[in-house]
């Protein structure tokens, strides 16, 4: 017989308090999902107990797909179909791709939005849509371990990101029915994993070597803050370049060439198998069937060191500059964790040992550190910790800037300033009447529109017809704490708000992720109706049970009538959800509900803000 | 105390140039620790706005109080000395001068030993004109020669900015 749980007066467990939320590692080669348990962080096992899930997708004609270990195991079997490393095509064109030529995909290079796509059995598929089968799985296999549904997930993503990256990371949570809590950046992850577990204070870099991405963070840690100084890296550099260069290094010494798709699927593995005993051993034998025909060549690990050097130092390279960055001098570089499977090289962990003068810190796990550290701050945003004083102060990677006349770019966020941040430019009209604006945003630290990486063109509509150069028009750009850019617009004499139409450069419009949703998704067998009336329910329960603690702890800041009025708002709030069987009247009575309470939240955080500096003026004067 | 206040009200800090690094670092953490978002993930849309709107707010008035140069600025703006960077470039001759003593040794350094050198004289520089700053705003309220300083610190940053990129290009 289950015994009757009794619990301290006042703090009995309110089914909402408790949040499953976990933390998921997308990888370019494997991708985790790690939770806090009973207090512990920890990576959650399939069935067979197995916590990396190789990130790899298997399409069938027919609909039907293998997701993990059974697609991994496919790859020379049917390489077109079976898709792996897709998040280096995330946000990207082809043209993007170094190399593309030597995969064994069939691409669509103008697949929707501009990204690159990858023409399949099952139809073409979007890197976005790969991902969130990943995701998915990741998704069921938490709710199967939880035997409940997830309240939301932190994603992590490499610090080295840019806009169009994290946007499709974004989008593909979206796809695989995540309710995404944040992006953080790999390296932050880690180092709140590395810094918890050993009550870490002081300076430290994180070098994460990873399938696909580079990067590096110079982070302060002090009592529970993680900032970050500065970051850099290389967001297409990673185990399979070292793959790649060990690879064509081999077939130039034999003079063989791999042409068909499962020669190069093929080509691929034997590399990367060899990469991984050279680890162990000295000197290890590559071999692989090339067209019909064995070869086996002995690799010595100082080869291999001598081909992938180049690799090596373009890492060193971005470290050196995010040391510049930070305005940091190695010696005061406490300790550099290891991140990312490709830190297992011997070759990079002697170059980094060499670079900073110190031991790398490898104590934990560097598979499962970035999951872990995203589950930590996953559990602290869905509430459940309340006396956790984690907080993270993360950076922008790449400065934002404006195209302006003649291709060149006026900066408007600097590389490395701490997000959220905003910043405002005012423009006029060169016409009479001109009621229009255009604006192109890229992402890079080159002067010249063509060097950067172009993010989107923004249209401004609706601006009131003035004669030309009398508008005042003052566009935000805001980047939040996810590192993902907005853009608002408002004519400063006129005070009209601006409308705007974002054309992503290569990214997913709505529609065409609402047209994919439909399209026999991971969340397809359910009815869309009724997924939509369940996440209005949470957001609406989630609102509620917010607004009472605020009033709960600061009530007195309101008159009677304003309190009346909140009373009134949760009330209609309570009885639309009782009564409700669509969610369109619910949404209505939840915004009715946050609108009526801004003003009440601005004053509360004014109140938030006063006392934490009370009491600390006289000191310092 | 609202999102209004200025940079040294919202931090808690006396309106003057000389500052105490660890006090800002530390109020700044503070600051965030009430108002970053990640503290309202769980409170709905209206009280995400609001943080969102602080949190930018910190990090805005957190760049310009540690930055000495920023923070002249500021207090200049704040006098009623604005810098006008970009229609005012009246330098003093010498200035000039000095400025393009600086360009040609950087057009002509080939390694790191002759940009440590430039390294280490523009920093001297920025030492001085920033001790200049410190004298013509806490002691003398001289906003308009403060704001002078300024545009001179804004050559000499400039500059700097040019010696790291030579690095960059030379593989340093």
């Amino acid at each position: 017989m289950a015994l009757l749980q009794i619990s301290e007066p006042g703090q009995s467990p309110d089914p909402h308090q408790r949040r499953i939320a976990v933390g998921i590692d997308l990888g370019t080669t494997h991708s985790l999902v790690a939770a806090v348990k009973s207090g512990v962080a920890e990576c959650l096992p399939d069935e067979q107990g197995r916590v990396l899930l190789p990130s790899v997708v298997r399409y069938f004609g027919g609909g039907a797909r293998h997701i993990g270990h059974e697609a991994a195991a496919a790859q020379t079997l049917d390489p077109a179909n079976t898709l792996a490393s897709v998040k280096r095509f995330m946000g990207r064109g082809l043209a993007d791709i170094e190399g593309h030529e030597k995969l064994p995909y069939d691409f669509v290079a103008q697949g929707a939005g501009g990204m690159l796509s990858l023409a399949t059995a099952a139809g073409v598929k979007s890197p976005v849509e790969v991902s969130a089968e990943i995701l998915a799985t990741l998704r069921f296999r938490a709710e199967d371990s939880f035997d409940s549904e997830i309240y939301g997930a932190v994603i992590t993503v490499p610090a080295y990101f840019d806009d169009a990256q994290r946007q499709a990371t974004k989008d593909a949570a979206r796809l695989a029915g995540l309710n995404l809590l944040r992006l953080i950046n790999e390296p932050t992850a880690a180092a709140i994993a590395y810094g918890l577990d050993n009550a870490a204070e002081g300076i430290y870099a994180v070098y994460d070597l990873g399938g696909g991405t580079f990067d590096i963070s110079i982070l302060r840690l002090t009592q529970g803050v993680f900032e970050v100084i500065a970051t850099g890296g290389d967001s297409a550099l990673g185990g399979d370049d070292y793959d790649a260069a060990l690879a064509d290094w081999v077939l130039g010494q034999l003079n063989l060439q791999a042409r068909t798709p499962e020669d190069k699927a093929t080509v691929r593995l034997a590399a990367r198998a060899c990469k991984e005993a050279l680890t162990a051993t000295e000197t290890v034998a590559f071999s692989a069937r090339l067209a019909g025909a064995g070869i086996s060549f002995y690799v010595n690990r100082s080869d291999f060191a001598t081909v992938t050097a180049a690799l090596t130092q373009r890492s060193l390279a971005a470290a050196r500059r995010a040391l510049r960055d930070a305005q940091i001098v190695r010696e005061e570089v406490q300790g550099v964790v290891l991140v990312g499977g490709s830190t297992r090289m011997p070759q990079v962990r002697e170059a980094v040992a060499e670079f900073f003068g110190c031991e790398p810190l490898t104590n934990l796990n560097p598979d499962e550190v970035v999951a872990i550290g995203a589950s930590i701050q996953a559990n602290q945003l869905a509430g459940n910790d309340a006396a956790g004083d984690l907080l993270l102060l993360d950076v922008i990677p790449l400065s934002l800037g404006l195209e302006t006349m003649g291709g060149l770019v006026e900066r408007i966020v600097g590389r490395n300033e701490t997000i959220p941040t905003a910043k405002a430019q005012d423009f006029t009209t060169y016409k009479d009447g001109q009621t229009a604006l255009a604006l192109h945003v890229v992402q890079g630290e080159r002067d010249l529109v063509q060097d950067c990486r172009s993010l989107a063109r923004f249209e401004l509509r609706g601006i009131p017809p003035m004669a030309a150069g009398a508008a005042r028009i003052r566009v935000t750009f805001t980047v939040d704490a996810d590192g993902l850019l907005g853009v608002s617009a408002r004519e400063q004499t006129s005070g009209v708000e601006a409308s705007i139409d974002v054309k992503p450069s290569y990214g997913l419009s709505d529609d065409q992720i609402a047209h994919m949703l439909q399209d026999g998704f991971a969340t397809a067998q359910q009815d869309m109706q009724a997924r939509a009336l369940v996440e209005a329910r949470v957001d609406a329960d989630r609102l509620l049970i917010a607004t009472q603690s605020a009033l709960d702890a600061d009530g007195d800041l309101l008159s009677p009538n304003e309190r009346a009025a909140v009373d009134a708002l949760m009330q209609a709030l309570r009885t639309a959800l009782d009564a409700a069987q669509d969610a369109a009247a619910v949404e209505a009575a939840t915004s009715a509900l946050a609108r009526g309470t801004e003003a009440f939240a601005a004053e509360r955080m004014n109140r938030g803000i006063r006392d934490a500096l009370a009491g600390k003026n006289v000191g310092s004067l | 105390m609202n999102l209004q206040s200025d940079d040294f009200e919202l931090f808690g800090v006396p309106h003057r140039f000389a500052q105490d690094r660890a006090t800002l670092d530390a109020r700044w953490k503070d600051l965030q620790r009430e108002a970053h978002p990640d503290r309202f993930a769980a409170q709905g849309a209206a009280a995400q706005r609001v943080a969102m709107q602080w949190s930018v707010r910190i990090n805005e008035a957190y760049q310009r109080l540690k930055d000495p140069l920023k923070r002249a600025a500021y207090l200049c703006e704040l006098h009623g000395a604005p810098i006008r960077a970009e229609d005012n470039t009246a330098m003093p001759a010498a200035f000039l001068m000095q400025q393009m003593q600086w360009r040609e040794a950087l057009d002509e350094a080939q390694g790191a030993a002759d940009l440590d050198a430039l390294d280490d004289e523009t920093q001297a520089a920025r030492s001085a004109a920033l001790a200049r700053c410190a004298e013509l705003i806490d002691a003398q309220q001289d906003w308009a020669g403060a704001a002078r300083e300024v545009r001179s610190l804004m050559f000499i940053a400039r500059f700097a900015r040019d010696i790291d990129l030579r690095r960059e290009q030379l593989g340093q």
